[in-house]
């Protein structure tokens, strides 16, 4: 077995309030992907944190490459070798892709930087990685996606011997993600030890050698992938079993509700038609950009159309902007909670008043408090949101009760059609079986329900029926009890261009 | 390497485009002005249009360092004031020129670490913790001569050694271009150079792009913007002498708004107020947009209430293009590359 590069043992990290981490072990070995695994708020970023260097520990020690460590600064932990790859991106969207993979450790002849130099240096690293892009261009100009291929070339060109890469494939398309691990791999090899974060547990049979599995801020245990099952590294996580990862409940199909036609909008939104009926949860399936965002924000009003019909219970709607929509009854859970669903630094209480405020205002505009307190707690009962109250600010919530708060706004008045975009993104096993809950119950009462989702066996596990969108238009409807993954893949790679397509199935299969 | 691709490389720089932009808007603009007015072409104009742009240059040189940091200096013309009370004061008490140069050097640039300690480290709204310099300094500048204006600063120094100041600063020219926009011009390149081609220029577009990235990528932000606040300190103080040296004495209100000068300079020129874009050359021809506007509105005749009207359509005028033009063209997210590549 290989030497032991990172050891840390007893760390104990308090924030006001909190005691994030409780008497924490963690190990890692040359040569071995570890997966860190446990639902948010375990503590799994913060420990990789203090290893990183941007919090400092309360108590216990840390050693790395055998030597011990005090508190280390971002600076101090990139230059023994210790790299991190951020769960959010990173990256200075003005500055160009070279710019930002030496920033701090710029290089310089005299005063002057060599700007040339530092551009080689990057093209040959992301060469060496096989990422297509150009150092000199601006990262802001890049989709997300290649911003996150940044991400981890500008870790890996501080030579680092320990990466930590925190959710890294978040914002891939599978295809990247290939990408990634064909690169975790190589690291491997080289005797690289990776530390490798991530809620989507059906990646971890491709590349990870152990698991760290924590709860609560504590330490539960680590073992061997190999020995274990999926189901106990979930058991572990949660601290109970989950029963049904994907719970399902069976209604019957009502009446048409919704019904969009020929619409189109930009270039990700290409004569996009589909229909939604009472008692069924419609599924949105795809690559990353195919679409399907832009379509809801579309639908929405946030963007404007060119052309198309939306119809409601049979009767066309104008959608000019969000309030028509609202005011009709149509409803967008976005996908970024933080930047477009939540004010995060307004309480419960306030997000959930804020588009219903038509509701509980009286002609002169004043808030009625009772009605406003009234509409909060029963949302907060009826989907269980976990808060002392509801005037805690909604940025302090967990990832799923913040979602539910999202959802929450909406339910609170009549709406006839709930438009889901990514709603389990970034949260754990049990928040997510709650958020299908919720879209059950919706669908029990009737509500036409739009659920967006990139990650494939929760599209075929909670919906009913899925459309498949590939470059802006739909290309093709299945049914979720007879489909399989790779004929939903197949849908979703099938681009216009013929080539592309071949290319993109040859390497999801 | 031929000439297509050298303008090429040039205009792929950010920030270039809306630099030579404003530098089309002066020029149209002086145009403009000369055919209504000839005597705006006139030689003594333009050496005249030159040194009093300076000032606007100085300032917005200073101001522009912290509109790229996403930050703002509103005590600049505190700071300006400031310089020039102190420095006239002592020098009409007799004290030598140097030292009195010094001495308000060391308490401009003082403000400058104030403000910086104040946003890099303590975390203050930049436009609270400037907005409570900039009510410090001036009060500073208030009692440096117990709540009045200086004497003439001959009075103390002399004759010979204030006329040396004023010719130095203002009235004195070199190569037929008045010293003053020599002395800008030599502050400019400086600092331009500073901002393009040094590790603190490139830390200071990667705060104001995105502090988190900067702070986690080892890069100091404390430090840097503290430098980009005791640099517009030191543009400011350099301003104020100039000011001193025109009047040959110290104004309690000398500067009074050349923060927005400063703001609107940089504006102009494309210098994002949100931070993490713009160029120096910008600025540059924002403040001769701004003097030229001055200067030739005030020799066409208009009242100086139209030259505000016109200067404060024309700053906002410049941003909502810069906004529209961007909307128009980056608005929607780039997915359509993605596919390509493949």
């Amino acid at each position: 077995m290989n030497e032991i590069i990172v050891s840390m043992q007893g760390i104990t990290k308090s924030f006001p309030g909190v005691k994030a981490l409780d008497n924490v072990q963690f190990e890692l070995r040359a040569g071995e992907v570890m997966a860190l695994l446990g639902e948010n708020g375990a503590g799994k970023s913060t420990l990789m944190k203090i290893l990183s260097g941007v919090y400092t520990r309360d108590s216990g020690t840390m050693e790395i490459f055998g030597k011990p460590y005090g508190n280390l600064t971002p600076k101090q932990a990139q230059e023994i070798g210790v790299a991190i790859i951020h769960q959010e991106l990173n990256m200075c969207r003005h500055l160009t892709v070279a710019e930002n993979m030496f920033l701090g450790r710029e290089k310089r002849q005299g005063f002057v930087l060599s700007d040339a130099e530092m551009e080689k240096e990057a093209a040959s690293v992301l060469n060496e990685l096989k990422i297509d892009i150009d150092p000199r261009q601006v990262v802001g100009d890049l989709p997300v996606s290649k911003q996150q291929m940044v991400e981890i070339a500008k870790a890996l060109s501080t030579h680092a011997r320990v990466l930590i890469m925190d959710e890294p494939t978040s914002a891939l398309t599978s295809c990247e993600i290939d990408d990634l691990f064909r690169i975790i791999h190589k690291l491997k090899e080289d005797g690289c030890g990776i530390v490798y974060i991530s809620h989507r547990l059906e990646e971890l049979q491709h590349i990870v050698d152990r698991v760290t599995i924590m709860r609560d801020g504590q330490y539960i245990t680590s073992m061997r992938f190999a020995d274990t099952t999926l189901d106990q590294i979930i058991a572990h996580m949660v601290g109970r079993e989950i029963k049904e990862k994907f719970p399902r409940v069976q209604c019957e199909k009502g009446k048409k509700v919704f019904e969009v036609r020929h619409l189109n909008a930009g270039r990700m939104v290409r004569d996009v038609s589909f229909e939604l009926y009472e008692g069924e949860i419609v599924g949105f399936a795809g690559l990353m950009g195919a679409g399907r965002t832009e379509t809801t924000r579309a639908i929405f009003g946030v963007d404007p159309k060119e052309s198309g019909e939306i119809l409601l219970d049979g009767h066309p709607v104008q959608i000019r902007g969000p309030q028509d929509a609202i005011q009709a009854g149509i409803v967008l859970a976005p996908e970024d909670r933080k930047k477009d669903g939540l004010c995060t630094k307004l309480s419960i209480r306030h997000n959930i008043a804020l588009p219903n405020l038509d509701l509980i205002c009286n002609k002169l505009g004043v808030v009625s408090s009772s009605k406003e307190e009234k509409m909060c707690e029963r949302a907060v009962q009826n989907l269980k949101i976990k808060t002392p109250n509801v005037d805690v600010d909604a940025g302090n919530l967990s990832g799923g009760n913040q979602q539910k708060v999202v959802v929450s706004k909406w339910l609170a008045r009549d709406s006839r059609v709930v438009m889901f975009d990514e709603p389990t993104r970034g949260i754990d096993v049990a928040a997510k079986v709650e958020i299908y809950h919720l879209m059950n119950q919706l669908k029990q009462q009737g509500i036409a329900v739009m659920f967006v989702s990139s990650e494939m066996p929760e599209v075929m596990g909670i919906a009913d029926r899925i459309i498949v969108m590939c470059d802006g238009r739909i290309t093709g409807e299945v049914m979720a009890s007879q489909t399989t993954q790779s004929e939903i893949l197949t849908l979703a790679t099938r681009f216009e261009n013929k080539f592309a397509a071949e290319d993109k199935g040859g390497a999801n299969a | 390497m031929n000439k297509k691709s050298k303008f090429k490389q040039i205009m792929a720089v950010r920030g270039m485009g809306a630099a030579l932009t404003a530098f089309v808007g002066l020029i149209v603009i002086y145009v403009a002005f000369g055919l209504i007015q000839p005597q705006v072409f006139s030689v003594r104009n333009v050496l005249n249009l030159l040194r009093s742009m300076s000032k606007y240059l100085l300032i917005g040189v200073g101001q522009s360092y912290l509109l790229i940091t996403g930050n703002i200096d509103l005590s600049i013309g505190s700071v300006v004031a400031m310089s020039a009370m102190i420095s006239a004061t002592l020098m009409s008490s007799g004290v030598s020129v140097f030292i009195a140069i010094m001495v308000a050097l060391v308490c401009c640039l003082a403000v400058g670490l104030v403000n910086g300690l104040l946003v890099g480290k303590f975390r203050l709204p930049p436009f609270i913790a400037t907005m409570g310099t900039m009510f410090v300094g001036r009060g500073v500048a208030y009692m440096v001569n117990g709540n009045r204006n200086t004497n003439a600063i001959s009075s103390g120094i002399g004759k010979e050694a204030a006329d040396a100041f004023q010719d130095f600063f203002y009235y004195g020219s070199t190569a037929g271009v008045y010293n003053t926009f020599w002395i800008a011009l030599i502050i400019f390149i400086v600092f331009f150079f500073l901002l393009s081609k040094t590790r603190t220029g490139r830390h200071i577009y990667a705060i104001g792009s995105n502090t988190d990235a900067a702070k986690l990528s080892g890069v100091s932000v404390v430090t840097t913007v503290t430098k980009a606040y005791m640099i517009s300190a030191f543009c400011a103080f350099v301003v104020g002498l100039i000011l001193c040296a025109q009047a040959g004495m110290g104004n309690m209100e000398a500067g009074n708004v050349y923060e927005m000068y400063g703001v609107a300079a940089g504006v102009i020129g494309g210098v994002s107020p949100l931070g993490g874009t713009g160029l120096l050359l910008g600025t540059f021809a924002g403040a001769a947009v701004w003097q030229t506007l001055e200067n030739g509105l005030s020799m066409a005749g208009a009242p100086v209430g139209i030259q505000r009207i016109v200067i404060g359509i024309i700053v906002v005028g410049a941003v909502l293009m810069d906004i529209i033009f961007r909307r128009g063209l980056g608005g929607h997210k780039v997915p359509a590359k993605k596919n390509a590549g493949k």
